[in-house]
């Protein structure tokens, strides 16, 4: 299969467009973070009347989650109100836009990924830096779909923050131009075991995020007045978590697999291999963390964002610095 | 002492322990990836504690260099692997009467749940709880009278969460025993074979370049199978990489071992041969040159033996091809006169400065750049030595010199002191293949897949209840009115079950609500706290 170097360049560009918007995104989300209204430590309670649609738009519940002070406002109390009033709005169109943004952004990056597999005529997660891509846009995607659910929209920063880095670095360090792969990767299990861990990587991004927020929220609580309640964020991590996790224990079963067709044996402690049982393993006291009676809640993030930071590890270090059989996934 | 055993059985059964011992897990396997490990790579092993002295001996006797059958990694495998059972065990039987068990009592007072709802309908309590045992199909339910001719119905759902949730750690047993009878029966040898026509047959560990055995196999009884490769092709990119491996290979087994007939297979690189319970696969390639001895008495001998592929992207080899003087039957004499035609192949030959490298990994300038040696190879030393290099001891005490250096063609001669012509006839390829064994790890499969199927279930399904309690209205406007109470529990951590409360209880009031329209949604009182 010859590559297309016009697709492929189509690609790379449509790939920059992506990141610049994704900037874009994170700038305008900066602001509403920086000039949007405080939230009060009031737990996020749904208000919701009978017969709503089942899935509440982020706005109409961001509104629900701040309550405005008891007791009965004076004049000067009032005129300061609208003056907020009016800032707050300014703050909260920025936040809209930049999740609009987000939208083009994800369209761009999804693009990419589609001319980068035209050009190649192949699936378009070969080789490091459309691995990293793919993560990437499952991270976007991911945190889409959690903004329809949760208020959390102002949070966008600091999820576009680690998924910019990860597509600059991508462009800049990993990049590798278009080209067939070499014969152990001429499996139809590229498709089905790297898009699994892709997407399993790139969801679990989100709760490593929320976590390091919800930390802050509870322990360091006076720097946290715009975030959303701890409550919230709990949820939206464990039910990230929850929904990547199986994913990612399909993607190493995948990988099992192939490994058995390929290698020569389903599990040989590559460094690959050890790794992604070591994240898979942290991951799983996640889960128990939260069911065992003290160590909900900040334990539980704790062990989060360490099973975050053990597959960020095993992406790179293992990948760039440590050789094994996965090491062609590199340069 | 029976109290100090049933402490410690709970102690090591309790969650907290099982959490412990994860993280202890994913700590004790993490070694493994830093350090390199015996059983992928000894000389990258021996290199370490070769360059940290001490230290690297110290981690050797620790077993930081073969993690995964180290004491304590086992340990702490063994342990979890108690722990599970211990906390599996009592959870079945708790699981196995739960699905006996009836729904639940309604509540007395529905609106303290955090989902509830609450309506009024001209229907009578039986019209409303049958309205409402309509809709909940597929849940478990319960029909129950109470005082003063109210009605109540209990409904719960869920249980699979609680069943996936059994059938994933059961499969996690299975896999784990799984793995450990295969370690106990397989076994994996390692072969090159040329592709010219030559054969190997599983007859034996003494047909392997290398074998690893599990605990259990001794290397006898071995699946009866031979393999003849035939051909071997490469296609590579004009960068150089790799883009197709195939060996055309002939395979026999059973009753073809004695009819002597041939069955032909592609064997390539992710398609192995699947024979006899084995699989044969073709894990590597290379070269090896062809030299022709021709001595001075005029005997000639041809030799073919495989080199080192020293530069995975250029295919540049490194060997030593050995020959043994023909007709000289005094050992101390022939010890003298012994050969080894050492040095570098190159595919695609480059000259850099009258040093022979490769520019490319395919057969498109082959050459060779030689370094004769004559005198004792030291076969009948004792020692045991590489057939890619001679032993260099016999070198260093001057037993076995250095007689001529030559850059050859495919064709080439390069004549010696003594009258010994030494021709290049060409190259040939090998193969690398591997041959596995291992008899559960279909089971491995079989269990890993249920095990998936029920992390999924256990982690989507949610357990859940909801009561509706139909209570004729009292009062002076009570007309024959009923009052209709919903309640809804989510038992799971788990968010979420507030929509599809709320859609219950909307679309139970509406169907109850006498002409559609008359009843505004809302004017009813539903609320919905948070989840817990």
């Amino acid at each position: 299969m010859r590559v297309d170097e016009t697709l492929s360049r189509y690609s790379d560009w449509t790939y920059a467009a992506a990141v610049g918007v994704y900037v874009l995104a994170l700038l305008f989300s900066l602001v509403e973070q920086a000039f949007g209204r405080r939230v009060r430590p009031v737990a996020a309670r749904e208000l919701v009347g009978a017969g709503a649609p089942a899935e509440t738009p982020a706005e109409t519940t961001a509104e629900t989650t701040t309550e405005t002070p008891t007791g009965p406002p004076g004049d000067e109390q009032a005129r300061t109100e609208a003056d907020d009033q009016d800032r707050r709005s300014r703050a909260e169109r920025f936040g809209r836009m930049s999740v609009s943004l987000i939208v083009l952004g994800a369209v761009l990056h999804f693009a990419a990924l589609a001319l980068r597999g035209l050009a190649t005529g192949r699936v378009p997660w070969g080789n490091m830096y459309e691995f990293g891509a793919t993560l990437s846009l499952a991270a976007v995607v991911t945190w889409l779909v959690l903004l329809r659910r949760f208020p959390i929209r102002r949070l966008s920063v600091w999820l576009l923050l680690p998924v910019v880095v990860l597509m600059f670095l991508g462009g800049v360090v990993l990049y590798t131009t278009a080209a067939p792969v070499q014969p152990a990767l001429q499996s139809y299990w590229l498709a089905i075991h790297v898009l699994a861990v892709a997407l399993g990587s790139g969801m679990v991004l989100v709760p490593g995020v929320v976590s390091v927020l919800y930390l802050i929220k509870v322990y360091r609580p006076q720097w946290a007045t715009r975030l959303p309640d701890a409550q919230v964020l709990d949820q939206v991590a464990y039910r990230t978590t929850v929904f990547a996790f199986p994913i990612y224990t399909a993607g190493v079963i995948f990988g099992a697999i192939w490994a058995e067709s390929a290698w020569g044996r389903f599990w040989g402690w590559d460094p690959k291999e050890t790794v992604a049982f070591v994240a898979w393993v942290v991951y799983a006291a996640y889960l128990h963390s939260r069911a065992t009676a003290g160590w909900r809640g900040g334990r539980a993030a704790a062990i989060n964002i360490v099973g975050f930071a053990v597959m960020i590890f095993n992406l790179f270090f293992i990948n760039l610095v440590v050789a094994g059989l996965h090491s062609y996934a590199g340069g | 002492m029976t109290a100090l055993l049933r402490n410690t059985w709970r102690g090591l059964t309790s969650m907290r322990t099982a959490l412990v011992l994860l993280f202890l897990l994913a700590l004790a396997a993490l070694p493994g990836a830093l350090l390199p490990q015996r059983s992928l790579n000894s000389g990258k092993v021996d290199q370490f504690i070769a360059d940290n002295g001490w230290w690297g001996e110290l981690l050797d006797r620790l077993g930081f260099f073969a993690v995964y059958s180290s004491v304590w990694f086992s340990a702490v495998y063994l342990l979890l692997f108690v722990s599970l059972v211990g906390c599996l065990t009592p959870r079945t039987f708790e699981y196995a009467k739960s699905l006996r068990a009836r729904p639940v009592l309604t509540p007395r007072n529905l609106t303290r749940l955090p989902h509830h709802a609450e309506g009024e309908t001209a229907r009578t309590p039986v019209d409303v709880i049958t309205a409402a045992g309509n809709r909940l199909k597929g849940w478990r339910l319960e029909v129950r009278e109470e005082d003063g001719g109210a009605r109540s119905i209990s409904a719960e759902r869920g249980f699979l969460r609680e069943t996936g949730n059994l059938v994933f750690h059961f499969a996690m047993l299975g896999l784990i025993v799984a793995l450990a009878i295969g370690k106990m029966f397989n076994y994996e040898g390692q072969v090159v074979v040329l592709a010219n026509g030559s054969e190997f047959c599983n007859s034996g560990t003494f047909a392997y370049d290398s074998f690893t055995p599990g605990l259990r196999v001794d290397g006898t009884d071995l699946d009866e199978f031979c393999v003849k490769v035939d051909d071997f092709t490469a296609h590579y990119l004009p960068s150089g990489q790799a883009d197709y491996f195939r060996a055309d290979i002939g395979y026999q087994a059973g009753a073809d071992l004695t009819s002597g007939t041939w069955r032909p297979y592609p064997l390539e690189v992710n398609s192995p041969l699947r024979i006899e319970g084995d699989r044969v696969y073709l894990l590597g390639n290379g070269y090896a040159p062809v030299f022709s001895v021709t001595f001075p008495g005029g005997e000639k001998r041809t030799n073919t033996t495989q080199w080192r592929t020293v530069d995975g992207l250029t295919h540049l080899a490194q060997g030593a091809t050995k020959f043994d003087p023909p007709g000289i039957s005094d050992p101390a004499e022939r010890r003298k006169k012994q050969l080894a035609i050492t040095g570098l192949f190159a595919p695609t030959a480059v000259l850099h400065d009258g040093a022979l490298t490769s520019a490319y990994p395919d057969l498109n300038d082959p050459a060779v750049a030689v370094d004769v040696l004559r005198g004792d190879l030291g076969n009948e030393s004792g020692r045991g030595q590489s057939i890619y290099e001679v032993d260099q001891s016999m070198v260093d005490s001057g037993r076995l010199k250095s007689v001529a250096r030559a850059n050859l063609r495919p064709g080439q001669e390069l004549k010696l002191d003594d009258g010994t012509v030494i021709r290049f006839d060409g190259v040939q390829s090998w193969v690398y293949l591997q041959v596995s064994h291992d008899p559960a790890q279909v089971w491995v499969l079989g269990f890993a897949i249920v095990l998936v199927l029920g992390l999924g279930t256990s982690l989507v399904v949610k357990r859940r209840r909801l009561w509706v309690r139909a209570t004729p209205a009292t009062g002076e406007n009570a007309d024959g009115r009923t009052v209709v109470v919903l309640g809804g529990l989510a038992r799971t951590d788990q968010a979420g079950y507030g929509e599809e409360f709320q859609r219950f209880a909307a679309g139970l009031l509406a169907e109850l609500a006498p002409d559609g329209g008359d009843e505004d949604p809302a004017k009813q009182d539903v609320a919905a706290g948070r989840e817990t």
